[in-house]
């Protein structure tokens, strides 16, 4: 079956003020097939957010593609201009929806009009008007069964944070995109709220208004519930991808295994149970880098790990950027 | 009162608005916290938490009620934030974006009275990078906006870690980051505790955060506190409806969440 979405060897940088290229995304492979839900998770600073941005081939300054491709539908979003993907990918092919973006919506105005800015300039269409836009609004705020009309003629400060959110979610879809790009779209809600939210998406999914996501959060227990496959990146890289209940119930890489480690529950053991704590501080990103990325702070490494490069390999059916992970 | 109390509340309401529009943020809350208490306060979004939070650091006062610290109304914040510190709930707006972050995180220390020499911020700033897992050599030179989500809230810690002060009120302090590091952090803040005796107000959605740090926690619903006690006690039997939803609601690995 044809991949919706299709990443090959994406590496991304930004280029600082001093001319220091800070390689945020190194190497990066996966493809999507409709209907699936893949998670990403991983250290906070390894890419997540970066890689989103190169996904949507959005580059603005300062950052910039290294090498690689990325195709929706098998058409490549790479060196085209930010005007050409705003016109033509951007909420019609590829949807994204911001870290911590409900927010940031601008104060003075209306939900209405902010979902109205965003259509018209992401509709490719220069001949819709606000009209349509309302109508198809109301039609798809309804259909949620959300309180429509008291959202739609609200300011974002007016509306509680579970609305805020499904609102972006309602705009950010409602052209029909392809995939979705979610970052973060729960961390910052309670956890009622948080299944209110997820459970939105799950309806979208069901009526087929978008087929394929990439879900970025950092609790492994919500992508349990949320993803059919999960990606674990450090320090720029994949380590670990595979099937959801095989990188949450049995991880292979250390990494993942330290996360798994780290996860706090509200389950009567856990005052007992003290999470695991790796010191240190991924490597420097402004450098080439020698060796295992993770070495440094392995409670696995050995000699070896700083000098040789770890590639993704398979390991019980699933990949991990560990020679010695079994 | 005895002389170990840090925070007294005693029936304390705060209202925003006029009119129709009039909202009840803190609805007749009363509570103590002890010096060297540990308390996390959960709730749903726009229960009030934030605006509680505001009201210990003195940026709010309350409309009705007494609140005080150590025995005494909080008249002159400087004084106040010489000893009273917070992690604020949004990182981005807390830096400015057009100094550099190391020279915003010496600059820090300009709220204490006594300030430690040049050569001992520098020691403290670097030490308190280690302990969020950040490299000083990282973020040399750079400015908020060249850092991610987490990294930038990681600052936010780092400034708490450098100043180390009595009474920390973290509104939201892991929500970006994670679980290694939140881990990492909690294990630094608890040392700091012990080494300082200090005060922590922790304002979270992070039920387990809350279970495993606190002494004691507050769940918040509508304005009002409607449960208290141990951590224990409260996510194992707890007594309120709305600690029942709240605990029923958490994503768990090995529990069913949302029938698909
Ligand atoms: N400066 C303000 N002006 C008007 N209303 C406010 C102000 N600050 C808070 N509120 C309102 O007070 C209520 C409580 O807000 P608060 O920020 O304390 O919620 P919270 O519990 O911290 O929520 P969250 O979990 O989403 O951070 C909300 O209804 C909010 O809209
Ligand atoms: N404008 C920029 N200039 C230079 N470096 C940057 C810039 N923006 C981000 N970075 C660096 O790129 C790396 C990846 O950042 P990114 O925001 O993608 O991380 P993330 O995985 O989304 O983290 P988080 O979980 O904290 O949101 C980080 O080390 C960050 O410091
Ligand atoms: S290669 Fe070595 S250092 Fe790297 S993850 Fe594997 S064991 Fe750890
Ligand atoms: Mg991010
Ligand atoms: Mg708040």
């Amino acid at each position: 079956m044809a991949h919706i979405l299709e990443v090959k060897d994406l590496s991304l940088h930004y280029l600082t003020r001093f001319g220091q290229k800070i390689h945020a995304v190194t190497d990066v492979s996966f493809t999507m097939k409709q209907g699936e839900i893949l998670g990403v998770a991983g250290e906070s600073g390894c890419g997540k957010s970066t890689l989103v941005n190169g996904l949507m081939g959005l580059f603005i300054p300062p950052l910039y593609p290294t090498s690689g491709d990325v195709l929706v539908n098998g058409e490549s979003l790479m060196n085209r201009s930010p005007k050409d993907i705003r016109e033509n990918v951007l909420s019609q092919k590829v949807s994204m929806i911001p870290q911590g973006a409900f927010n940031a919506l601008n104060p003075t105005r209306k939900i209405k009009d902010i979902a109205a800015d965003v259509i018209a300039a992401h509709s490719g269409n220069k001949n819709i008007n606000k009209r349509q836009i309302y109508d198809r609004l109301r039609e798809r705020f309804d259909l949620f069964g959300m309180e429509t009309e008291h959202i739609l003629n609200s300011y974002p400060i007016q509306l509680t944070a579970g609305e805020r959110q499904r609102s972006v979610i309602g705009i950010s879809t409602l052209l029909n995109p392809k995939v979705v790009i979610a970052d973060e779209p729960t961390s910052a809600l309670d956890v009622t709220t948080q299944k209110v939210v997820v459970k939105m998406i799950f309806d979208l999914l069901e009526k087929n208004i978008f087929s394929t996501m990439i879900f970025i959060t950092h609790e492994l227990p919500l992508l349990r519930h949320v993803s059919h496959n999960i990606g674990i990146m450090y320090a720029g890289e994949f380590v670990e991808y595979g099937t959801t209940v095989q990188v949450v119930h049995d991880p292979r890489h250390p990494y993942t295994r330290a996360l798994m480690g780290a996860m706090l529950s509200a389950d009567s053991e856990q005052k007992n149970r003290k999470p695991t704590t790796i010191e240190g501080a991924p490597p420097s990103l402004a450098k080439k880098i020698e060796g295992c990325r993770f070495a440094e702070r392995c409670p696995s490494a050995r000699p070896e790990c700083r000098l040789k490069t770890q590639g993704l390999r398979m390991v019980g059916e699933r990949l991990v950027r560990c020679d010695y992970a079994e | 009162m005895p002389s170990n109390i840090i925070f007294s509340a005693k029936d304390i309401s705060k209202f925003f608005g006029h009119g129709k529009k009039r909202i009840c943020a803190v609805n007749n809350v009363s509570f103590d916290i002890a010096d060297g208490e540990i308390v996390s306060i959960v709730g749903g979004s726009g229960c009030g938490k934030s605006v509680l939070a505001k009201i210990m650091l003195g940026l709010y006062s309350p409309d009705s009620g007494s609140f005080l610290y150590k025995g005494k109304p909080i008249t002159n914040t400087r004084n106040h934030w010489n000893e009273v510190q917070s992690v604020f709930q949004d990182p981005f707006g807390c830096f400015n974006q057009f100094f550099s972050i190391r020279s915003q995180l010496k600059d820090a220390f300009g709220i204490l009275k006594e300030k430690p020499s040049k050569q001992n911020i520098e020691k403290r700033v670097d030490e308190a990078l280690l302990a969020v897992n950040v490299k000083p050599l990282d973020i040399e030179g750079k400015y908020p906006f060249e850092l991610s989500g987490g990294q930038m809230q990681r600052m936010l810690l780092a400034r708490i870690f450098a100043l180390k002060p009595k009474v920390l009120i973290a509104d939201e302090p892991t929500s970006m980051v994670d679980a290694c590091v939140r881990a990492n952090i909690l294990d630094y803040l608890m040392k700091l505790k012990e080494e300082l005796g200090m005060t922590i107000v922790f304002v979270t959605h992070d039920i387990g955060l809350a279970y495993y740090v606190s002494d004691r926690i507050f769940i918040m619903h509508e304005a009002k506190i409607v449960e208290a006690g141990k951590p224990e006690d409260v996510t194992q039997n707890p007594q309120s409806p709305h600690t029942v939803r709240l605990l029923e609601d958490i994503p768990d690995i090995n529990r069913e969440w949302i029938k698909k």
